[in-house]
This record gives structure tokens, sequence and C-alpha cells, in this order.
């Protein structure tokens, strides 16, 4: 009896306190699916997305899509060797370019910097503007550097990998700075306390905690530097090329073009076939992009740790 | 030495203050590394000046060659007002799209999810923006117009056409609207939420008239940002919007956006200094003004008006 009536009591305060019980009315309820509509509405789009353009594809998910390089003359068995390997290519040289100086960036504003001097507010400024300049704006940046580095050539692969570098450099910064800002402020004390300097304690006890959350960060950032395609037609990539950058040093100033830059070239073709390779990419590059967007949601939930 | 000139030692950042201070002691060391973590710091600033630097070279050779009346002109060959006009027309039909859906899902993700399905339902959204600009724009110039506005809707629209470049365009800002509200409606302290429950307000009442007005600061940060990302973008332009400049705002046919033309300008064979060439540094340096301009709104927008709780 007394339990029951206790169990009743619960009941009614949890309700009360989220304001459930009065939600019945016809306008609460259309307002509820209203909102229901919009969370679903990009999901919606999405699956239409992924349907429409696999069935579109469904023909061409064949070897020679992999293997063969651009074709106008056999339409039909037209690849995208050159794209896949040249994306690659792409991302492994902008993550060497961009990582360290972004993660070194984060840790000076967050473990070194004085926030009270006006040129670490400038910094500050200067990082939000930066995280919305257009992509298409970072690659003529990314001309100027590559011509006073003294590459001349357009269209060469170390080109594009600064343009990209350059454009998720913000982004990278500015998720090392949440990742860093997320470690309590007690690890640094207990370290300090132990004798250690700012920068021991920056790089032996702040840094690997954070390292779960740079990673994810850093993977978002890749992962949008390989969809880009509108920098990369500004430094020249893109044109058809028929051969994959050689690897190591010599490789940075081949010609090079990207699997989105590809899928760009394509989309105004008429013939069909085009349309069906192009299709059938857009699928592999979802895969690629989603792919690692799903590793990085892993890593946040599961070793992100809660202090 | 940058020791001596930062007294502090450890304390500087966010350490603790005034509690240990090593600052007499002299550590080449630190003060090395210091300095090249500060320099990796200053490229971010190095990025911007470059910007600057490398779009006013030509822009002054740009108007050596055009009066700057050219330019800013609703028709001719440099006139740069066409391309303005069909960058808004898109962020227009993007943020009439993007801003109510984007709120909306803000709203339940904030309001009513649980905490479970938050975490989960969020990333999905966030999904969307990960979907990149070129797999936008052939959806729109493959799907959009030919399957959902001509044959389902029955619009007579052009094969390229602004309608259909701003409703995917609209697709493509909505996460970032939606996240971004969201920070802003869940930074509302829950006290504000029992209070307006406790005088008998129901969950949407309490949503749209207490969380919803004490939010509305990051609100209005989420949506110039989300109006700012829309402008920049170049690969649906590029691809759905067409290539045709044009100063009306007849929706169903094509307009030529700014970054539209500086992709087909650097696409095609302009040579390096030739008045095209430059014309599209000019319509750069007018976009960055625009979003820069854009930011800093946002930035007014928050410290002003933001409510400290």
């Amino acid at each position: 009896m007394s339990a029951a009536s206790a169990v009743a009591a619960q009941v009614v305060t949890s309700t009360l306190a989220s304001g459930r019980s009065k939600d019945r009315d016809l306008r609460s309820i259309l307002f509820l699916g209203a909102l229901w509509l919009s969370l679903f509405f990009g999901v919606i789009v999405l699956v239409a997305l992924i349907v429409d353009t696999a069935i579109k594809g469904s023909g061409r998910f064949d070897k020679e899509l992999v293997t063969n390089y651009a074709s106008i003359i056999f339409p039909e068995t037209t690849g995208f060797k050159a794209g896949i390997f040249g994306s690659i290519w792409l991302m492994v040289c902008t993550a060497i370019l961009a990582i360290p100086l972004g993660v070194m960036a984060a840790t000076y504003l967050e473990e070194f910097a004085d926030t009270n001097r006006w040129w670490n507010r400038v910094i500050e400024i200067n990082l939000q503007n930066l995280a919305a300049v257009p992509s298409i704006v970072y690659g003529l940046l990314a001309v100027a550097v590559v011509a006073i580095v003294g590459f001349d050539e357009k269209g060469v692969l170390i080109g594009g990998a600064v343009a990209l570098a350059l454009l998720i450099l913000p982004v990278i910064i500015i998720t090392t700075r949440e990742a860093i800002r997320a470690v309590p402020q007690d690890i640094r004390q207990a370290s300090y306390g132990l004798g250690a300097t700012t920068w021991q304690t920056t790089w032996r006890q702040v840094l690997p905690s954070a390292v779960p959350g740079i990673a994810t960060g850093t993977i978002l950032g890749l992962s949008r530097a390989i969809g880009e395609a509108a920098p990369l037609i500004i430094v020249g990539l893109g044109v058809s090329v028929l051969s994959v950058p050689e690897p190591g040093i010599a490789g940075l100033s081949d010609s090079a073009t990207s699997l989105p830059n590809q899928i760009y070239n394509l989309a105004n073709q008429s013939r069909p076939e085009l349309a069906t390779a192009a299709s059938a990419a857009i699928i592999l590059l979802l895969v690629m992009i989603l792919g690692m967007n799903a590793i990085a949601i892993l890593i946040r939930n599961k070793f992100t740790r809660s202090w | 030495m940058s020791e001596a000139t930062t007294p502090a030692g450890p304390s500087h950042g966010t350490g603790l203050r005034a509690a240990i201070d090593l600052s007499h002691k002299v550590r080449p060391g630190e003060a090395a590394i210091k300095a090249v973590l500060l320099t990796s710091a200053i490229v971010s600033v190095a990025i911007t000046v470059g910007i600057i630097v490398t779009l006013i070279q030509p822009i002054i050779d740009f108007f050596g060659e055009v009066p700057v009346g050219d330019f800013f002109a609703t028709e001719g060959t440099y006139a740069v007002l066409p391309l303005v006009m069909g960058t808004l027309l898109v962020t227009v039909i993007a943020l009439l799209l993007a801003v109510p859906l984007g709120l909306g899902a803000a709203m339940y993700l904030s309001e009513y999810a649980s905490a479970r399905a938050r975490r989960w339902l969020k990333p999905t959204v966030e999904l969307l923006a990960g979907v990149p600009s070129v797999v936008y724009g052939f959806f729109a110039l493959q799907f959009v117009t030919p399957t959902l506005l001509q044959d389902i809707i029955g619009l007579e629209v052009n094969f390229t056409n602004s309608l259909a470049a701003g409703l995917v365009l609209g697709v493509m800002v909505l996460p970032t609207i939606a996240s971004l509200a969201e920070d802003a409606l869940s930074a509302v302290p829950m006290s504000m939420r029992q209070g307006s429950l406790a005088m008998g307000a129901n969950r949407m009442q309490t949503t749209l008239r207490v969380v919803f007005p004490a939010a509305l600061s990051g609100i209005a940060a989420a949506v110039v940002l989300g109006m700012s990302r829309a402008v920049g973008e170049t690969m649906i332009v590029a691809l759905a919007a067409g290539a045709q400049k044009k100063f009306d705002a007849d929706v169903l046919t094509g307009h030529q956006a700014m970054t539209g033309y500086i992709a087909q300008t650097f696409g095609g064979e302009n040579p390096v200094g030739s008045t095209p060439y430059n014309m599209a540094f000019a319509v750069a340096g007018t976009l960055f003004v625009m979003t820069l301009i854009l930011n800093i709104l946002s930035m007014i927008v928050v410290r002003r008006f933001r409510q400290a709780y």
C-alpha cells in the first residue's frame, strides 16, 4: 500500500517535472510532429541520395572502375584509377602538412598563451574567421604559396595538398583545442605538484589524455578534405590525368587529380555511360567518407573518457 | 628570455595562478618549445595575411583596366552584380529551407530527445555535412531537377536552375545550423525550464517561449554562419545553377553565382594576368569581404546579446 503510493507519487513528480502530462493537446502534438519531420528530413534526403545514386550506378560496380583510367573513347569501361590514387595521395600529404602544425598551434593557444595579451586575442578571432572562409579562396592562396616554394606547373600534387591543408588547418586547431580543454585541471595541477614543467605536463599528461578527441577532429577534417573539389580546380587539378603520382618525394611534383574532380568533370557530360560511371564513383567516394566519419564517431563514443 | 618577459611560469594559460611560481628559473628548452608552438599559432594569422596579399595584386591590375563602375554594374562583361544576385538567390532559397528545419531538429535534439537518442541522432544529422558538395551538385542535376521538380511537382524548370541548387544547398547547410543551434539551446540552464514547467507551461510552450528566446543570440549566430557557408559554397552552384550571368530573380532558370564564376574561369584556359583571370580575383575578394562581414556580424551578435547565466 505505502509502496504503491510511493511509486504513484514518483510517477506524478516525474511526469510533472518534464511537463509531459500537459503535452497531449493538439497543438503540442502537431509541434512535436513538425520537430520529428525536420529531424528526419535530412535523413530522408541522405537515403534518397544514396539509393538514387546507387541505382543509377549499379551497372558499373566492376573492377574497371578502380583499375582503368578515364576514357572518353570507351565510356563504358572508363575508370577512376587516377582519381582514387590521387585522392589517397592528397589525403596523406594533407595530413602530414596540417596535423602537426594544427596540433602545435592548438597546444600553444590552450596551454601556453596568456589570453590577456592582445596578440593571442587576434589569433583567436582570426581562427574563427578562417574557419568560414570559402574553400575556393584557399585554392587561390595555394597557387601563390606553391609558386613561392618553386613549383611553377599547374595541377601538381603538392599544390592540391597545400590547398587542402590550409583549408582544414582551422578545423584541426579548433577541434584539438576543444579536446585539450576537456582534460580536467586536476591532472595538470597534480603534474605541477610533482615538479613537472608546463611542457612536461603538456607532453606527458594533457596531450595523451586528449588523443581520442584530437583523432576524432582530425579524421573529420580529413574526410572534409577528401571530398573537396573547388580549391583543387583553382590549383589546376582535375584535367584529364592518365597517371598515378610516383611514390615518395618525387611524386609531389607529378600531375594529379582527385576523385571529386573526376566526378565533376563527368557530371556535365551528356553520354549516359559517363553519368553511370560518375554515379558509381560517387558511391565509392561516399563509402570512403562515411567510413571515415563512422570511425570518428566510434572513437568519440568509445574512447572519450568522462572525467 | 621569454620566461623573464612573461612571468608566471607554468601558470600561463589555464593553469593555476600564483600557487606555483617557477618564473625565476631559466629553462631554455621550455622557451624554445614555446617559441616553436607560438610560431605554428602565428601561421594561422599568416594565412589570413596571405589571402589578402594574394588577392590584392590581381585586383589592382583588374581595376587598372576596368573602371570600378563597370564592375559594380548590373550588366556587361565585367559586371559583378549579376553574380552577387545569383549567389543571393540560392542563399535565400537555402536558408528558407534550412532555417526552419535546422531549428526544428535542434529543438527536438535539445528539448525532447533522451540523452541516449541524442548521442546517436546528432552524429547522424552531422553526417549530412560530411557529404561532399560535388555529390550534392550531381544530385541536384541528376535527381532534384529532372525527377523531383519536373516529374513529381511538374514545374517547368531549365536543366540548370537556381531553385534546385538552392534547395540542395539548404540540405547542405542544415546540419551546420542544427548543430550550432542545438549547442545554443542546450546551454540554457535547466532551472529556467523547470521554472516554466512549474508555472504550468507544457514542453512546447517552454521550448518556444522560454528556451528559444534565451538562446536567441546563439541561434542567430548559427543562422549567420549557415548563411556564410551557403555564400561560399562552390560545387553545387557550379554544377546546378548554370553559367549564365543574369540580373533577375527567376529561380526557374539558372544564374551563375560568384563561386561558380571563379571555378569556371580557373577551369578554363584563361592565361595568367588576363582580364577575366584578374576579374576572378576581384570576385573572390568581394566574396571574402562578404563572408568576413557575416562572420564579424555573428561574433557581434553573440557578444552583444548573449545573456550570461
